[in-house]
């Protein structure tokens, strides 16, 4: 089914905003009207609307300010501007500051009509591309699943052998291994390609997040809930979704989640409407889901439903010989995302590589040749450009604050304290130096 | 709600029978008894001098406030050109899901685009935008199919292309509005 369009209709006549109201609630769109650009402006802030009409003469902000707010929060707005006092110099700056169109009231209801329908086709242009974007980038994506080991080879064959099929997967490994790449290879070699697949990470949600997350919500259902939203199931109408960290899971969660996947239908939070979905499920998980059941921690059932298919993604470590391959795939990838000329790496540092025991795999792989184009002399990574005597992921987290403090104390002590040098080298002035200092308690080393 | 019948009420000047010939396909579309009468209103007060049209809103006010009841649809019918603040002019207009809605057959006339009287087409006309308007006061709204009869419609050509009838998605909708 097409998406309700939504439009916002800011004008101060009450005339006005119930006769576009009427109008629009006619022709089934959603509506919500706003008296000045302020109340407009607070409405846009919890809410998206699809279009917005806005009078270009009221009390307070105008039309044309709130045009130019309006774009700097989202520039894919659609504006058109109306005015009973057309003058050319306004029509002209109206659409220099982004906006779609701009008429002159009263207009012709079949000028409405066509105004709307034009907006409408913008907005599909615009999610259109937004999806193929998406679909570009998830096909991109297949590629990176690269390796010529045989544990590789084995996971390919496994993804080619099931993606054809509706069956439920469940892809198992350690962190960074690149679970979510073999999803979305199963998705783009499955005859549910043209259609999205959705990804949730379930252990970065609360309970009731992912409820709502998954199921989505309608307006009302619980404080914040100020919009209906659509859940994660219904996104993935006749697509794939994949629940990232499965394992994380609540048993209430398990339950809903046994019955969707058996139902295919579900009703919103704080809705009644039955809802159906034609989607593929996925999942992935760290964690041992056997053990996990045998210990009651997951249901029995719930893990039948799922593990159809299992497809085990090897650690770095069980494929040193990918090592190469992927770090040549890698240099390539950044040196061209940062318009970098092509680099190599030394001998001595790949063989290093190779030896590393890489506890955040192919993720902590990346990571590191990324920082060494980044910090590297622009030729070759050498061993220096490698912090192999650390690993990335593992280190101790550090808030912002502890990465911003630690870093300017080093470049203080390594200019003698010299507080413009060291500003010049941080690239800030010497009032927002002196200020860090002050906040951080920063104070020379004896 | 149980609905009792659907009441069209004319405002000004009407051929007797005009309203007649209309109430047997508005009793088929929407399986209502319907009745006829005529209302009484001070037009002048609802007239924009400077547009020389009147105001449709209040229009829709009035008929909601006055004459429309809890167990009828209720349209006001009228010969005047009725308008809103942001279009220059509207064949109808009617709460939607709600009790009452107004239609004016002022631009439904051959004549008033300077083509041959046919009367057989200015009834069809009128016909036509009463079960739109009613159809928006059982929560209908704009519907794509060009022949179905809530088909949004600008002009009188786009009435003429449409039918008299329902499809069958807003009969359904219909339908399920009405349980």
């Amino acid at each position: 089914m097409a998406k309700k369009i939504s439009i916002l209709v800011v004008d101060d006549e009450e005339s006005v905003r119930d006769s576009l109201f009427n109008w629009f609630i006619e022709d089934g769109y959603r509506v919500e009207c706003a008296e000045n650009a302020t109340k407009a402006l607070l409405l846009l802030e919890s809410e998206s609307f699809d279009i917005i009409l806005a009078d270009i003469k009221m009390p307070g902000m105008d039309g044309l300010e709130m045009l130019k707010r309006i774009k700097s929060l989202r520039k894919d707005s659609i504006v058109i501007i109306m005015t009973a006092f057309a003058t050319v110099d306004t029509a002209v700056q109206a659409l220099k500051d982004g906006a779609f169109d701009y008429v002159t009231k009263p207009f012709d209801p079949d000028d409405l009509s066509h105004l709307i329908r034009n907006a409408s086709k913008q907005i599909s242009l615009i999610e259109e591309n937004e999806i193929l974007k998406e679909k570009v980038v998830s096909l991109e994506n297949i590629e990176d699943l690269i390796g010529n080991s045989e544990a590789m080879q084995r996971v390919l064959q496994e993804i080619e052998s099931v993606a054809q099929s509706n069956a439920s997967v469940i892809i198992t490994g350690e962190s960074g291994t690149g679970k979510e790449l073999v999803a979305r290879a199963i998705h783009a070699n499955s005859p549910r390609k043209f259609f999205p697949m959705v990804s949730v990470h379930c252990g970065a949600l609360s309970e009731s997040l992912l409820e709502s997350e998954l199921f989505g919500h309608e307006k009302g259902a619980f404080t914040g809930a100020v919009y209906n939203r659509k859940g994660r199931f219904e996104m993935a109408d006749s697509g794939t979704i994949f629940l990232d960290e499965i394992a994380t899971i609540s048993p209430k969660m398990q339950i809903e989640l046994l019955r969707v996947l058996e139902t295919k239908s579900f009703v919103r939070v704080g809705g009644n409407k039955e809802i159906t979905s034609d989607f593929r499920v996925i999942c992935a998980t760290n964690r041992d889901l056997k053990t996990m059941v045998e210990k009651g921690t997951f249901r029995e059932d719930l893990f039948y439903r799922l593990n159809v298919v299992n497809i085990n993604v090897p650690p770095l470590r069980e494929r040193i010989e990918d090592i190469p391959l992927l770090v040549e795939y890698f240099i390539k990838k950044y040196c061209a995302s940062m318009n970098r000329p092509p680099m190599t790496i030394e001998v001595a540092a790949l063989k290093r590589l190779e030896e590393f025991p890489f506890p955040g795999n192919i993720r902590e792989l990346e990571n590191m040749i990324e920082r060494a184009i980044v910090v590297g002399n622009g030729k070759k990574i050498s061993l220096k450009d490698l912090p192999l005597g650390k690993t990335l992921v593992n280190t101790t987290v550090e808030s912002l604050d502890d990465l911003e403090k630690n870093h300017i104390n080093q470049i203080l002590n390594k200019y003698n304290w010299n507080i413009s040098v060291s500003a010049k080298a941080l690239k800030v002035d010497r009032v927002t130096l002196y200020n860090k200092i002050r906040k951080y308690d920063l104070k020379p080393s004896k | 709600m149980n609905l009792e019948n659907i009441t069209l009420i004319s405002f000004g000047y009407f051929e007797k029978e005009l309203l007649e010939m209309i109430v047997n396909e508005v009793e088929q579309e929407f399986s209502i008894p319907v009745k006829t009468r005529e209302g009484f209103l001070a037009l002048s007060e609802y007239y924009d001098a400077a547009r020389k049209q009147y105001n449709g809103n209040e229009l829709l006010k009035v008929i909601e406030s006055r004459f429309a009841t809890e167990t009828t649809k209720t349209l006001g019918l009228f010969n005047v050109d009725l308008y809103i603040p942001i279009l220059t002019y509207i064949f109808g207009q009617a709460f939607l899901n709600g009790r009452s809605g107004i239609a004016s057959i002022y631009r439904l006339s051959n004549e008033r685009y300077g083509i041959e009287k046919d009367q057989n087409t200015f009834v069809n006309r009128i016909r036509k935008e009463v079960i739109h308007e009613l159809g928006h006061t059982f929560g209908l709204i704009h519907c794509s199919n060009p022949t179905c009869v809530m088909r949004s419609s600008t002009y009188v050509e786009d009435i003429d292309q449409k039918s008299h009838r329902l499809c069958s998605k807003c009969r359904i909708s219909l339908e399920e509005n009405e349980d």
